[in-house]
């Protein structure tokens, strides 16, 4: 386990002046980072860019109305065995416990989803996740926040509709979905089909075998298909393999659309120049000309204190995601302290509290220094999404480049089917969903 | 049929790739008679630790050099720290050394050089098709996989020739049959040691440079080991052109099953279901026929045992 040393001084300190001083002062974060393993670029980009934040704060502010965050690392590898390990290991530590659980892995959020639930410690999986868990009512401490794949999807069909001149001309176009063959690559299907009915387009669907370094056959079979567009729900290598397979048969980059997990410089870096015109959704931008990466720079990163062993990363996709990251726990955080009163440390209860009754609007935003940087969101019990909304990005061959506003998904259909397949799961697990009329 | 070929093609160079990886594994195996886990490691290593210096500025055919120079290095203190005290232990136990040695060479190399990815041009070699072969026949065959056939031919039989004419190689055949025979003969075991691993080191950068050059320079390098392992069940795991035949059969087996086999199923027993992907778990039902067939590989020294 890797403790910051922050978090170290602040539980030093904190032993030095008696265990109530600590109650009043910290504000505790256990983080199951991944730092090595086949996904690191990933962890270290976004544990760096959320840990960088709390140090702003802390830097600027001097906490959240005086209260210090501190956090701890435990490495996870990216192996659900271990993100359950960690989540038992620092569930306790602290003043108050963990006080939210960012398992940034889809498979170590279903495995704590109901040990998280029994502990009452929010789990907050921003852009990943399980879907359905958007329904607040049937999952309490599951937060897939900002924008769920289904929404992202919705969205992403939206912006081949504009791409076409319009939502009707999608009517008899061809769409192939390549994508990673797990239940992260499936989880997009049965919207996408929902989509085809609706608008008149026909879709295909190619798995990738994990981990997706050989595409060939795939992409042979897009030759033969002939699409107008395809998806490209990739993880990790598959993401810069399927790019330059699509260059090998000369597929136009500017016609694939690929998720936020295929998204970052990681991707279409390795891919050279078979990657220039590729396109992406993303609930993230890229780049440092927002006011909050440059306090970030300025009282964290100037100092010496960035968590980035590799600062030319600060500003890429990855790095800005976990400071949307350390964004929404800070606000949550200070939220919940509103309610149970400021300058005291939270529990993990009061934290699901300050999550549901969160709203980041547009001045809120300015405020923050992240405006363009990150959708507006208003968070409910009802509604554990709270965004929906999508932006575009274009890679120019050497950086990403915002192409659209932001775009509102299909919420219409979206939470329609997110509230069956609630429905479904709870009645699978004998759950009883919460009344939200009687929330406060 | 014109996609036929096409595909037949493309897997057969792809095999070409797998063939790479399979080529460190047999050298390993031939000198010790341990299957070398690490061996996706170091093409992990190799691989990073190019880029790493090429990253400082230093031109690409010095860094290769360099890159190989990290390679012996490695291999040295392998043989001083894992292998040596190993020496007459059971197999099985060098295989778990070699397990150990996964997890110790995949953390140095992110430890040296960052978990960042990286991307990797090989000058002058596009991955793209020849364009005369797209014309003519409507067959795309990439520049660059015919550029890896190229290198891997090369490999081969600059392997074979390091093996059968060489005092070197005969000695590493010696001391594959028996450690302490060897040993009292007078062979120097712990220099041949050194020497395979450092050969299997540079079959690991070339692999690495290659595979790297392809998918990115990232930490599933270190999976291309996993398509390695039919590859040797098919080719046997003591013969370099056996590496060679059995990544052929493997490459074009796996493409053409995976365009072909779940359209059939699909159409045979009426399932909506998407049954394709399968290129993963492929090669190693073909790796089980061939396991139960000729248990020795097609090319492998068949083993007996007096009693």
């Amino acid at each position: 386990m890797k403790m910051k040393k922050s978090a170290l001084i602040g539980f030093s300190v904190a032993a030095a002046l008696g265990a109530s001083a600590v109650q009043a002062a910290d504000q505790y974060i256990g983080l199951p980072s991944y730092r090595v393993g086949p996904y690191a670029a990933g962890g270290t980009g976004i544990f760096g860019g959320m840990i960088d934040y709390f140090q702003l704060v802390n830097a600027r502010d001097g906490g959240i109305n005086g209260v210090k965050l501190t956090w701890e690392e435990c490495e996870t590898e990216y192996n659900n065995a271990r993100g359950v390990e960690c989540y038992e290991r620092m569930k306790k530590n602290g003043p108050t416990g963990n006080t939210v659980f960012h398992p940034l892995s889809t498979g170590i959020t279903y495995s704590v989803i109901d040990k998280a639930t029994a502990d009452k410690i929010p789990v907050i999986s921003l852009g990943y996740g399980r879907t359905d868990a958007s329904d607040g009512r049937v999952f309490p401490y599951i937060f897939p926040m900002l924008t769920n794949y289904w929404s992202q999807n919705t969205a992403k069909i939206k912006f081949i509709g504009m791409k076409e001149g319009g939502m009707d001309k999608l009517k008899g176009k061809k769409i192939v979905n390549i994508y990673h063959d797990s239940a992260y690559g499936k989880e997009t299907i049965p919207v996408l089909d929902a989509q085809a009915k609706m608008y008149g387009f026909t879709v295909k669907h190619i798995p990738v075998a994990h981990p997706g370094n050989e595409q060939q056959s795939q992409w042979l079979q897009v030759r033969q298909e002939k699409p107008d567009w395809v998806i490209l729900r990739g993880w990790g290598v598959m993401n810069p393999t399927a790019l330059k397979a699509a260059a090998k048969i000369g597929f136009p980059r500017e016609k694939i659309v690929g998720v936020w997990w295929s998204g970052a410089e990681e991707d279409t870096i390795p891919a050279g120049a078979a990657a220039k015109g590729y396109i992406s959704a993303g609930f993230n931008v890229a780049g440092t000309n927002y006011p909050v990466i440059k306090d970030i720079q300025k009282h964290v990163v100037a100092k010496g204190k960035t968590n980035m062993e590799d600062k030319s990363r600060i500003g890429s996709v990855y790095y800005n995601r976990g400071v949307v990251h350390g964004i929404i726990t800070v606000e949550a955080i200070r939220k919940a302290q509103e309610k149970y009163g400021k300058g005291k440390s939270i529990t993990g209860e009061q934290m699901r509290w300050g999550i549901e009754n969160l709203s980041i609007d547009a001045a809120m935003l300015k405020k923050l220094g992240a405006e363009g940087f990150m959708p507006a969101l208003k968070m409910s019990c009802l509604n554990h999404e709270g965004s929906g909304l999508v932006k575009f990005q274009q890679w120019d061959g050497k950086q990403w480049k915002v192409i659209t506003d932001w775009i509102e998904s299909d919420q219409k259909l979206v939470r329609g089917m997110i509230e069956e397949s609630a429905a479904k799961y709870a009645k699978e697990k004998g759950i009883t969903p919460r009344d939200c009329s009687k929330e406060s | 049929m014109q996609f036929f070929f096409e595909v037949l093609i493309g897997g057969l160079l792809s095999g070409v790739m797998y063939s790479l990886v399979a080529l460190g594994f047999v050298l390993i195996y031939k000198a010790s008679g341990v299957f070398n886990f690490a061996q996706g490691a170091m093409v992990f290593f190799a691989a990073l630790t190019f880029v790493g210096i090429t990253e400082l500025g230093v031109p690409f055919g010095f860094a290769l050099i360099l890159a190989f120079g990290a390679m012996i290095l490695l291999a040295i203190a392998t043989e001083r720290v894992v292998l040596r005290p190993l020496v007459n232990q059971p197999q099985i136990t060098l295989f778990m050394a070699t397990i150990g040695l996964t997890f110790l060479v995949e953390g140095l190399a992110q430890g040296m050089w960052g978990a960042s990815v990286r991307g990797l041009e090989i000058p002058g070699i596009q991955d793209e098709p020849l364009e005369w072969m797209m014309e003519n026949t409507g067959i795309g065959v990439s520049k660059f996989d015919l550029f890896a056939a190229g290198v891997s031919a090369v490999l081969v039989v600059v392997l074979a020739l390091f093996f059968n004419k060489t005092r070197v190689g005969r000695a590493l055949r010696a001391v594959a049959d028996d450690h302490q025979a060897a040993l009292a003969i007078g062979i120097p075991l712990q220099d041949i040691w050194r020497i395979v691993w450092a050969v299997a080191g540079l079959v690991a950068l070339v692999a690495g440079v290659m595979w790297g050059a392809r998918n990115g320079v990232q930490f599933a390098l270190t999976f291309v080991a996993l398509k390695a392992l039919p590859v040797l069940i098919i080719g046997g795991f003591t013969s370099i052109p056996g590496a060679i035949v059995g990544g052929l059969i493997i490459g074009a087996s796996e493409k053409l099953g995976e365009i072909y086999i779940p359209p059939f199923v699909q159409s045979t027993f009426g399932l909506e279901t998407n049954l394709g992907g399968i290129e993963g778990w492929f090669p190693y039902v073909m790796a089980l026929l061939f396991l139960l067939v000729r248990p020795e590989g097609l090319f492998g020294e068949k083993h007996i045992d007096r009693v």
